[in-house]
């Protein structure tokens, strides 16, 4: 069944993106990351103009990860405070990307930075998140006990100035790491309309120690303004969300994520983030290999003066 | 057929009653018309391209003309003007990046021809230059005209390339046919991503490979209804429908996981 998107201008079949967005979110439930960084190159693969896919990618986060802070929240797995000092960092990340994206736009390199972006973020992630899970896995297979990394431990992060307390997350740190990473994955967003969720997460437990319980609701819950404000400073300066995709998206996203959730359930933790690594190298070798295969055509077209 | 004839002879003869006697010898000159059953045209939700037929005629035709075939129609449908980039791959250390570009203005955003035969055989292509007229020939104003005229060229070719395999340029020979001695039908096609926009409708009349006359009509393509209130919401009030798409994914996402949750 095909429709047309309104703003996208094309036509598209309505099945094809229920069943991209039910994949993605089935995917996006089993490993507690939003999902964005799948939906944006799926778009794009599947010739939405990227330009749409992000602005689109990010409307669709903020379902997944409203429905998952949802959770978290009724089970006070949530730093509010934590969040919004995130927040405001990310509130400024996100402000300079829309910027930037609106300047590559214009100088039509906006598909490279987009596709290098993803190509370098995913490809560090998912390779480190990759020797992390295979060591870890090996370790449980011959029997020692997985080293846990103390939460007394300091690096030179707690030694910065302008310390703040986040009670719920047992956390004494300076707030210049915390709005930096916010701004950091703000950006991105904007950029890559991503939440960031596959950073952040990383991030908050191996640079801030925030204790692992917190991070995914506290993640999400920050996921949820900056994916908003992305949306809405798209909206209205680029006109680049089309509310009937990202519609689809998320109506495939929410069904998908409740059963991803509940098949998650039956893995173990580190087969899970080898999976996840494996799934986030694939994207990245993917569009790695576009950017070096020589394209079928070498020119291409875009409307002048778009802002 | 006689009737009609009959009817040319009176026209011909009331025409010459007015003309002057200088001028009287000559025949009246041929002129073409064209009418659009409809002057919009909606694109809906289930929109995949379509054929648009457009009817008209050919006033005072020369019957002799007509019997041997020599009278030529091309018929143009020509989307809205606007300016394009067209960008240039090139390799920077094994990584394609957009690296030339060439800027057009006014390029028409979709072309699509129809013709009663194939366009060399009706015209020389001097002719075709001179008109602007089918999409070989449609002249491409750069932005910059200092640049070389072998960069242009290149850039050229390759926008009436990409038009051409995206399907908004299209030519479809034979797609106008006679249906009597005046009056013909036209059949051009309109690609699924038709541009919206105000779109301008051409024929042009050939005699013996000769340019008689040219007419024109304006056609508007829309999206439909709910496309296109869509559209002009998140034009005209981008805040607000920003803020419409963040609440839908808030209540999707939490009527999701009233509906499908499983913890």
């Amino acid at each position: 069944m095909g429709i047309y998107l309104p703003i996208a201008e094309i036509s598209v079949n309505v099945f094809v993106l229920l069943a991209m967005g039910a994949a993605v979110g089935f995917l996006s439930g089993m490993f507690g990351v939003g999902g964005g960084f799948l939906i944006t190159p799926l778009l794009i693969f599947y010739n939405i103009p990227p330009a749409i896919a992000v602005a689109t990618g990010a409307n669709q986060v903020i379902a997944s990860s409203f429905s998952g802070a949802l959770s978290h929240f009724k089970r006070g797995t949530l730093d509010f405070k934590l969040g919004g000092v995130l927040l405001a960092g990310g509130i400024v990340g996100s402000t300079a990307g829309i910027f930037v994206f609106a300047l590559l736009r214009r100088l039509g390199q906006l598909d490279l930075f987009i596709s290098l972006l993803y190509v370098v973020l995913l490809g560090t992630v998912g390779g480190l998140m990759l020797v992390e899970s295979v060591n870890a896995l090996r370790a449980s297979r011959s029997g020692a006990a997985p080293v846990l990394k103390k939460s007394g431990q300091h690096n030179w992060i707690h030694r910065l100035p302008f310390k703040m307390r986040f009670r719920a997350s047992k956390l004494f740190v300076s707030v210049i790491p915390v709005l930096g990473l916010g701004a950091g994955i703000g950006f991105l967003s904007s950029i890559m309309g991503v939440g960031g969720g596959f950073i952040m997460v990383p991030a908050l437990i191996y640079l801030l120690k925030v204790p692992t319980n917190v991070v995914i609701g506290t993640s999400l819950f920050q996921i949820i303004f900056t994916s908003a404000y992305t949306t809405l400073v798209h909206a209205t300066t680029n006109q680049t969300v089309d509310v009937i995709l990202a519609f689809l998206l998320m109506a495939g996203g929410v069904a998908g994520a409740q059963y991803g959730a509940k098949a998650g359930q039956r893995l173990r933790g580190e087969q899970l983030r080898a999976l996840l690594a494996m799934l986030v190298l694939a994207v990245a070798i993917r569009l790695a290999v576009d950017l070096f295969v020589t394209p079928p055509n070498l020119y291409s077209l875009s409307a002048a003066g778009l802002n | 057929m006689v009737g009609l004839r009959a009817f040319a002879a009176a026209a011909s003869l009331s025409m010459l009653f007015v003309l002057s006697p200088a001028t009287a010898q000559t025949p009246p000159a041929e002129s073409i018309q064209i009418g659009l059953s409809t002057d919009a045209v909606s694109i809906t939700a289930g929109f995949s391209g379509a054929d648009l037929t457009i009817f008209g005629s050919l006033e005072n035709p020369d019957p002799l003309v007509a019997r041997q075939g020599r009278y030529d129609v091309i018929v143009v449908l020509e989307g809205p003007p606007r300016p394009v980039v067209v960008r240039r791959k090139d390799r920077v250390l094994g990584v394609w990046v957009n690296l030339d570009s060439e800027t057009f203005e006014n390029v028409p955003v979709s072309y699509s021809v129809a013709t009663t035969r194939p366009l060399q055989d009706i015209a020389e292509p001097a002719k075709y230059k001179q008109l602007s007229l089918g999409a070989q020939n449609l002249y491409m104003k750069p932005a910059d005209e200092t640049d070389s005229p072998a960069t242009i060229e290149e850039f050229t070719a390759a926008l009436r390339d990409r038009k051409a395999a995206t399907g908004l340029y299209s030519e479809n020979v034979g797609g106008v046919q006679f249906l009597s001695q005046n009056l013909f039908r036209a059949t051009v096609r309109l690609a699924p991503n038709v541009p919206v926009g105000t779109h301008k409708a051409r024929a042009f009349l050939f005699k013996s490979g000769m340019f008689v006359k040219e007419s024109s009509a304006q056609l508007e393509i829309r999206k439909s209804g709910f496309e296109q209130s869509v559209f002009r919401v998140a034009h005209d009030y981008s805040f607000l429908y920003g803020v419409f798409a963040i609440s839908l994914a808030m209540l999707t996402g939490w009527l999701g996981r009233l509906i499908f949750r499983k913890d």
